[in-house]
């Protein structure tokens, strides 16, 4: 799936440390294709024992919608299930904005084309209270120009990519079809190796 | 090598490993070591179809089922059909792309990082990944060791190079004796309390200082295997004679001349004098009492005497969460919370060391009689080992209910969970909302910490009792 520019309203997740045990709890980690965990993306948040909806939670409110999540700090730490950003994918989402990103939470995102933004702290402090205040504000991501803004307001931030990720990103590539090409280097490594095991 | 500048282990290691260095792209890194489970997995097989190609190292990839097995009657099909049908797709991958499988039922079977380096399969120097975040424990034998998603999974089935920018290096150094009652598990809790769980964030971190040195292999491994919590892509140990008697005569390690060729290698594998990391800590021993978690995060923890605290600032929101979620009340006394549950298990702390270590302290004890004690050996090697000390009886006398091996309670994929709203006195390695089962409220600490609940029936301080 390849990703350019995306103009979209935000779901604001103000909490630090969402681990990916609640972005999808690990009972649901039982299905072997990558589709259908949206459903129970933030399933113990957004659903009480009874499977009724929690109205206090964030994607039950339907003044919020649009494919981009704004989260707290260290989004997405703990176990490594690339689930997780299959759930956040496969519920619509196209970008993550926080101030940083577990790093295993940060690969599996762009392996899946799922955009993580990192950006400073007060931006992220103001960028909530902006969405808190106008359900309806829309952000602009520009990938190439690797900027971030919210449309009709001047508020807007320049991002950090790795340049090889943005060319897969952009193109829709990924990194299997890279090392591939890579296997007389492979070969030639193996031959040379410092070591005997 | 006049003149060059001194590396740190980790920079060794990872250099060693560099298949192509390019400026402006990861570096692409070769994999030694290569273990998948039932989880992880099938996505990455089923990638692997669809571009039609075969696992590149099909001998360097090792295959077993623990996140999703029951910890009774493995004899029998598993019954639930969700986690008996990703078991079975794990055996049929295997046995399509040739892969070797520690099955359930099979003698190697078990947690991953707890056979990894039983089998003598995981080693110093290596590069080793697994689709799990805990593979870190493999650290602890001087190997560059991380958790990885499903993608690079398949990038490692495909190509066995892994697509991997350098991380930044941190030192934690511990030095001096650790007191009496004092595990190696409180002492990487009390690491992760001061450093929070995102202070290593984007490092990789060696464990260092004479705290560490005179530690055992397993004990290291408990180290290793919670470097995740902090935010840490990993963490090793220098390799040291500990480590190497450790492997001597394991079933997969290098042998004879091989053997000692390795071993002249890994006494290279040693960060220089001097050799600088992006961050440094540095810890006294003699300032770490029995650890025990309030929250619900790993690095929400305190020593056992001491009072939940009183958070500063922008904290406030995330500790009301949490303290709302365990039931507890800020500066609530830890000391005598009534428990419900107790598990020793998970790849923290599910070695016969541990084990050992929970018998002695239980022999001649009995469980208080409205907690459930479950224990939960990290492989069948384990769980043999257990039996042949005879350490089945002293937790059959005691009213434990030794299991059979598994992840188990540590995140509730298979039966057993920890019911909604109640207590668990745990020896793995996550207290999140929810881990050992909808509602669950779990209470990490060290196995004798564990097994001290499991006598009183509530939080105690082990060191009472020695």
């Amino acid at each position: 799936m390849k990703f350019n520019r995306l103009e979209s309203t935000c779901i604001p997740l103000p909490m630090e440390n969402v681990d990916t045990d609640q972005i999808i709890p690990a009972r649901f980690l039982k299905a072997t294709t990558r589709e259908g965990f949206g459903e129970n993306l933030f399933r113990d948040w957004r659903f009480d024992n009874a499977d009724q909806a929690i109205p206090d939670f964030i994607l039950n409110n339907p003044q919020y919608g649009g494919q981009v999540l704004v989260a707290g700090k260290n989004f997405g730490c703990g176990s490594s299930r690339e689930h997780a950003a299959w759930a956040l994918v496969d519920y619509g989402f196209r970008v993550i904005i926080s101030s940083f990103f577990a790093d295993i939470f940060r690969h599996n995102a762009l392996n899946n084309s799922l955009l993580p933004i990192q950006v400073e702290a007060d931006f992220l402090d103001t960028l909530f209270q902006v969405i808190e205040r106008d359900a309806r504000s829309v952000v602009e991501i520009d990938l190439p120009a690797q900027t971030l803004s919210v449309i009709g307001q001047d508020l807007r931030t320049d991002f950090e990519i790795d340049g090889y990720k943005k060319e897969c990103l952009l193109n829709g590539y990924d990194d299997i079809d890279y090392l591939l090409q890579r296997g007389e280097a492979v070969r030639h490594f193996e031959q040379h190796k410092a070591y005997v095991f | 090598m006049q003149g060059a500048a001194p590396k740190t282990l980790f920079d060794k290691v990872w250099d060693h490993h560099i298949v192509q260095a390019r400026a402006g792209y990861p570096d692409v890194l070769y994999i030694d070591r290569h273990f998948i489970h039932e989880v992880t997995s099938p996505q990455a097989f089923d990638g692997l179809r669809r571009r039609g190609i075969g696992v590149a190292r099909p001998q360097q990839t090792i295959a077993t089922a623990d996140h999703n097995v029951p910890t009774q009657n493995q004899h029998l099909p598993i019954a639930e059909p969700l986690s008996r049908f990703q078991v079975d797709t794990l055996q049929k991958n295997c046995r399509e792309f040739g892969v070797e499988l520690f099955g359930l039922g099979h003698e190697k079977q078990g947690i991953v990082h707890v056979i990894g380096p039983e089998l003598g399969i995981s080693l110093p120097g290596m590069t080793i990944v697994c689709g799990d975040s805990h593979t870190s424990t493999h650290g602890a034998l001087g190997a560059i060791a991380f958790g990885i998603g499903t993608s690079q999974v398949e990038q490692v089935l495909a190509t066995q190079t892994l697509l991997a920018a350098r991380p930044k290096t941190m030192k934690i150094e511990i030095n001096g004796p650790l007191g009496k009652g004092v595990l190696s598990k409180d002492l990487i809790l009390f690491i992760i309390s001061q450093i929070t769980t995102s202070g290593a964030t984007g490092h990789f971190v060696e464990y260092c200082g004479s705290t560490i040195r005179q530690l055992s292999m397993e004990a290291r491994m408990t180290i290793c295997n919670m470097s995740i919590e902090m935010g840490a892509r990993g963490g090793l140990i220098a390799p040291d004679d500990i480590t190497f008697e450790y492997l001597r005569g394991k079933a997969y390690v290098p042998q004879g001349a091989d053997w000692e060729a390795s071993v002249r290698w890994w006494k290279g594998l040693a960060s220089d004098p001097g050799a600088t990391f992006d961050t440094e800590y540095r810890f006294d021993a003699a300032d770490i009492e029995p650890m025990i978690t309030y929250g619900t995060n790993p690095g929400m923890g305190v020593g056992v005497r001491q009072h939940i605290p009183r958070p500063s600032g922008s904290h406030h929101a995330e500790l009301d969460k949490a303290l709302h979620y365990m039931g507890l009340q800020e500066r609530e006394a830890l000391l005598g919370q009534k428990i419900d549950y107790v598990f020793i298990g998970s790849c923290t702390n599910s070695r016969i060391e541990d084990l050992r270590l929970v018998a002695n302290f239980v022999k001649n004890k009995h469980k208080a009689p409205h907690v459930n004690a479950w224990i939960v050996p990290g492989s069948q090697a384990v769980e043999q080992q257990a039996r042949a000390e005879g350490l089945d009886r002293i937790f059959a006398e005691a009213g434990f209910d030794l299991r059979q091996p598994g992840c188990s309670a540590c995140l509730a994929m298979n039966e057993d969970k920890v019911p909604a709203g109640k207590y668990c006195v745990s020896t793995s390695n996550r207290n999140f909302e929810g881990r050992q089962g909808p509602g669950a409220r779990t209470f990490l600490a060290s196995p004798l910490t564990a097994a001290a609940a499991a006598v009183t029936g509530s939080i105690s301080d082990v060191r009472d009792f020695l």
